[in-house]
């Protein structure tokens, strides 16, 4: 009670507001530095993304100072509302929206644009938030699952209707927070074993692969019957595996589209066209590549502000923190972005509201997911999949959004210490 | 069960720190260990331009400018970067229809999508105004600058040459070259090509992936500027060599004309000529081909290249060889006994200088003869071969059979032929002088090129020496002129002045006494010594004149020949090389109507051409 009179600011947690702050900052520079133009000199100019950057900044700031001072309860008590009218947003934007880059996902505004995916990651995760705060949730009772799913399958279905399949795979990642409210670990490992199946059946023949995976199962049964593994358990899990492998080609074949599959390829080195799909990576990697360890100094990018990455202040933007800042500026900015995550899992875990240590949860899972798609795409690790990176990248839908998801929790955990 | 579920953190905070991990060692490998990517980066984002330095000009000898250059642009592309073009108004602007922007198209995409090709070649400035002011409407289109030669006065062709772009030998010849370089191909633009070319230079400058120069790299500190070609100060008097021209327009044949002191070439046509600006830019194609297949063979270096034979004209050095090696004296006769061959109506001639003034062949037969049939002193028989080689080594020394080291390529040498010669033409050497004696009046096996006939001109001229004929006189820039040392030397014939003094009054006589052949050559103030030919060929005879004027301290030294027009050397060649002699010394010609007569006239057979070529070609 004492520490709740001494008032709000001093509940907030500076330094989660710190990292924010360092990471939009970097962003805005990099913005300035990977499209800087000589007939727009000055960072402020509103006629370069780099002045636009500030507008929706200074925007965010506002949103930010708006979550603050009202209640922390309307948003566990709107949560619904906030997730339907987003719903609603995400099928309407499917109809009137434009069409950036082949996703139909945006609401044009004069010159600026609104991406509603981006905010219903926020509203999902308040609905998520809200549903597995409920009094009687369980995450081994089946009802639970299936409403939890439904409520992130809903958006995530959307966002790939709009064609936008790097924003829909983030929906996937609030599997991190369900494994956290109780979800078995089994199905986290399940998740990966059939990642790493996907892959090695695109590199390996399917046949010699089930042949390979024959063989495993036979090695565990053979070194684990003492302790009374079962057989059949053991034979099951290997057909389910084998479906998988022999599913995936037909998979890989139909519901991918071909720009997605050659981006994997690429990643995984079947296919070889610097000029073509392997271009954008293959400029990105040069340009991260020659920063050396301490960069070539701001606006010294020859990369990035000759225009050789595409899309380098939004979706590469990390291109040009590594060619700019080198190794060491690549390494602070990853470094800021672990701070980040493993200080909101710490106040998450701080929370006495179910509810906002679920959200704070969403919050950290989501940053994540960009973090590891966008980073890893840029530096050739992931296959390209078009997300921006949380604060730094250009937009405003994004910056806005990612500012409202953050804010939401540091406001929650500002009133950590209230009733709940 | 909280508890347990709390701990589970720490498996996610594992999951992002294993991630973050990963990716810091990716970056470690991709940023510190691993520096082919700074190498990729420069290559990307350096672009070497080649600074091409201005080809040296080339000026007459009175410093009227015969080549200079201009600047033409070149419009290239780069297919990739083409986008929302509007093909009509390109199309229109380039002044090219659809199909041919198709076509280019596709040769360009077909090269490299991401590299340039250009486009269309070597617009002028004046075409170029309306593209440069819509070229931003074009991405993917930009321009290149470059220059071409003109010819203000279209002159000389055969003597400046043209210029052209290297092709693959050239470049793997000499590696100095690249491709898209242009290099001289013919003329005085081949052989001063290092002296004209200049240096070129390079500079660095950044690109950006639409290949827009962003400025130079590092302030250009790795730059290096080109240099400038340099000039050539020519010995033609552009004056003349229009005059020339003018003459041998309608005409077939060649004229050289050599300051006798000095060696310089004063004009040098071959003609048919054509318009070197014919060769210039992007209407250069068609028109070589054009001129290649002409029938009259335009690009052929009569003056150069054309072994005639000499006809009559080689009496004078037959009679200069035979008194200097003693075999005749200044005052030795012979009857013209046609018996032996053929001659016209002339007085007996009774001494050389006679000979030379009513030609008489039987007379040059028997000096041959003497010449020819020469005692062999280690055998002490009379040995065709023997003479031969004295006569061989005598007519290398005025210049015949050898190359005389004109600056320009791809000249022919003449041919004196030889005892080894005519032992293989003659199987066994079943020869002797009865079989060879043609050559005494300049007919049978000897060829002569029409140089070598003005510098024979040259060398009575100079009574008995000559400098190599030459047509650059100084190299250099305006303020800092270097002279030509390559062609200072004196050759001398080595036969005594006292004896060419006997051509001299001969030829004086030819031209300006009765019973000469050349009267039509006469100028009355100026006293030109002369010596006419007839070179029998397939078709009507050439007609053939030498001259020198005046007389005394000669200014000019001229051969003109005159293809398949009958009626000797007399009746063509010798008005005309009077005409020359007149403009080059008084500067204008008072002959009004013989001038009119000479320009207008065409008196060359057109029948025999192709076979002729070919002939000639084929020596």
């Amino acid at each position: 009670m004492e520490r709740r009179e001494r008032g709000l600011l001093e509940n907030i947690d500076w330094s989660t507001i710190l990292i924010y702050l360092t990471l939009v900052l970097i962003g805005w520079i990099s913005i300035y530095s990977a499209v800087y133009d000589e007939a727009h000199k000055s960072i402020f100019d509103l006629d370069a993304r780099y002045g636009k950057q500030l507008v929706w900044i200074g925007i965010s700031f506002l949103i930010a100072l708006f979550i603050l001072v009202i209640d922390p309860k309307f948003f566990s008590q709107t949560s619904y509302l906030w997730y339907g009218v987003f719903i609603v947003m995400l099928l309407a934007v499917l109809v009137v929206g434009s069409e950036t880059k082949g996703a139909k996902s945006w609401f044009g505004v004069g010159d600026f644009g609104i991406q509603p995916s981006e905010f219903a990651k926020a509203t999902t995760a308040l609905a998520l938030a809200k549903i597995l705060s409920g009094i009687d949730v369980d995450m081994k009772n089946m009802k639970t699952k299936f409403a939890a799913i439904t409520i992130v399958a809903i958006p995530m279905l959307l966002v790939l209707l709009q064609n936008d399949t790097g924003s829909a795979l983030v929906f996937l990642i609030f599997v991190l927070v369900l494994f956290r409210e109780g979800l078995s670990l089994s199905v986290l490992i399940f998740g990966v074993v059939m990642a790493i199946l996907f892959v090695l059946s695109l590199l390996i023949n399917p046949y010699v692969l089930i042949g390979i995976l024959f063989a495993i199962t036979i090695a565990i049964w053979l070194l684990y019957r003492k302790r009374k593994l079962s057989i059949w358990l053991c034979l099951g899990l290997f057909v389910v595996a084998a479906g998988v492998v022999l599913s995936v080609e037909y998979v890989y074949d139909n519901a991918l589209e071909s720009h997605q599959k050659d981006r994997i390829e690429v990643l995984l080195g079947q296919k070889s066209d610097p000029k073509g799909v392997e271009y954008n990576v293959n400029q990105s990697k040069i340009a991260i590549g020659s920063g050396g360890l301490f960069g070539k100094g701001f606006l010294k990018g020859t990369q990035t502000k000759y225009n050789f990455v595409p899309e380098q202040d939004t979706d590469f933007i990390f291109c040009t923190i590594g060619e700019e800042w080198g190794f060491v500026g690549s390494v602070f900015v990853i470094g800021l972005y672990l701070s980040l995550m493993i200080r909101l899992i710490r106040m998450a875990e701080r929370q006495r509201s179910k509810f906002s240590r679920i959200y704070g949860y969403c919050v950290t899972s989501i940053l994540f997911a960009h973090f590891t798609i966008n980073i890893g795409m840029t530096i050739g690790l992931l296959p390209v999949i078009g997300i921006p990176l949380p604060y730094i990248s250009y937009g405003g839908s994004s910056l806005m959004a990612f500012t409202l998801l953050l804010f939401i929790f540091i406001r929650q955990d500002a009133s950590r210490m209230d009733l709940v | 069960m909280k508890n347990t579920l709390s701990s589970r953190r720490f498996i996610l905070m594992g999951i992002f720190i294993t991630v973050g991990i990963i990716y810091i060692i990716r970056l470690l490998f991709l940023q510190v260990f691993d520096d082919s990517y700074a190498q990729l980066a420069n290559r990307n984002a350096l672009r070497f331009v080649t600074q091409y330095p201005a080809r040296g000009l080339i000026y007459d000898r009175k410093g009227e400018l015969l080549v200079y250059n201009e600047l033409v642009y070149d419009l290239m592309v780069i297919p990739r970067q083409v986008k929302n073009l509007d093909t009509a108004l390109l199309c229109k602007l380039v002044g090219i229809d659809k199909e041919q922007f198709l076509t280019r198209m596709k040769k360009a995409v077909n090269y490299s999508s991401y590299a340039p090709s250009s486009f269309e070649k070597q617009i002028s400035k004046e075409d170029f105004g309306p593209i440069q002011e819509k070229l931003y409407m074009f991405p993917g289109f930009y321009a290149q600058s470059r220059t071409l030669r003109y010819y203000p006065h279209a002159v000389a062709s055969h003597v400046l040459g043209y210029v052209g772009e290297v092709n693959e030998n050239m470049i793997k010849k000499n590696p100095y070259y690249k491709k898209g370089d242009y290099i001289g191909m013919s003329g005085m633009e081949k052989f001063y090509e290092e002296i004209l070319r200049g240096e070129k230079g390079s500079k660095i400058t950044l690109v950006d992936v639409h290949n827009r120069e962003k400025g130079s790299f590092q302030d250009g500190k790795y730059d290096t500027a080109s240099i400038a070609g340099h000039n050539l100060y020519s010995s033609i008097d552009l004056q003349l060599q229009l005059y020339a021209e003018k003459i041998m327009a309608n005409k077939r044949g060649s004229i050289v004309a050599i300051e006798p002191s000095t060696g310089e070439i004063l004009c040098f046509v071959s003609a048919p000529f054509y318009d070197p600006n014919m060769l210039v830019g992007r209407v250069r194609g068609n028109n070589y081909m054009k001129l290649l297949n002409d029938i009259s063979k335009p690009l052929f270096n009569r003056a150069l290249m054309a072994e005639y034979p000499p006809g009559s004209i080689f009496k004078v050095a037959q009679a200069m060889i035979a008194l200097d090696m003693g075999v005749v004296y200044p005052d030795t006769g012979f009857p013209c006994d046609r018996s032996l061959v053929g001659c016209h109506n002339h007085p007996m001639a009774s001494n050389v200088r006679d000979a030379i003034k009513m030609s008489c062949n039987p007379y040059f037969y028997r000096l041959y003869q003497r010449i020819i049939q020469q005692k062999d002193p280690s055998t002490q028989k009379i040995e065709s071969k023997y003479g031969l080689s004295i006569w061989d080594d005598a007519m290398y020394k005025l210049g015949f059979g050898k190359k005389l080291g004109i600056d320009l390529p791809d000249s022919k040498s003449g041919f004196i032929p030889d005892t080894s010669y005519y032992n293989r033409y003659y199987k066994g050497g079943g020869w002797n002088f009865f079989t060879i004696y043609s050559n005494s009046i300049g007919q049978g096996e000897v060829g002569v090129i029409p140089l070598q006939m003005a510098n024979f001109a040259a060398i009575v001229a100079n009574r008995g020496w000559y400098i190599t004929p030459h047509l650059v006189k100084y190299f250099g820039d305006e303020n800092l002129k270097k002279r030509n040392t390559q062609y200072v030397k004196k050759n001398y014939s080595m036969i005594p002045q006292e004896y060419w003094d006997i051509a001299v009054e001969g030829m004086w006589g030819v031209v300006h006494e009765a019973g000469g052949t050349a009267r039509r050559a006469r100028i009355d103030d100026i006293a030109v010594c002369g010596k006419t030919g007839t070179a029998q060929n397939i078709g009507a005879d050439h007609s053939v004149f030498i001259c020198f004027a005046p007389k005394d301290n000669p200014k000019i030294a001229i051969s003109v020949y005159v293809e398949n027009a009958a009626g000797g050397g007399g009746t063509w060649a010798a008005p005309i090389a009077s005409l020359l002699c007149e403009k080059y010394i008084r500067g204008e010609v008072l002959r009004k109507d013989m001038e009119e007569t000479y320009i207008n006239a065409a008196p060359c057979q057109t029948l025999p051409l192709r076979r002729y070529i070919q002939k000639s070609e084929s020596d």
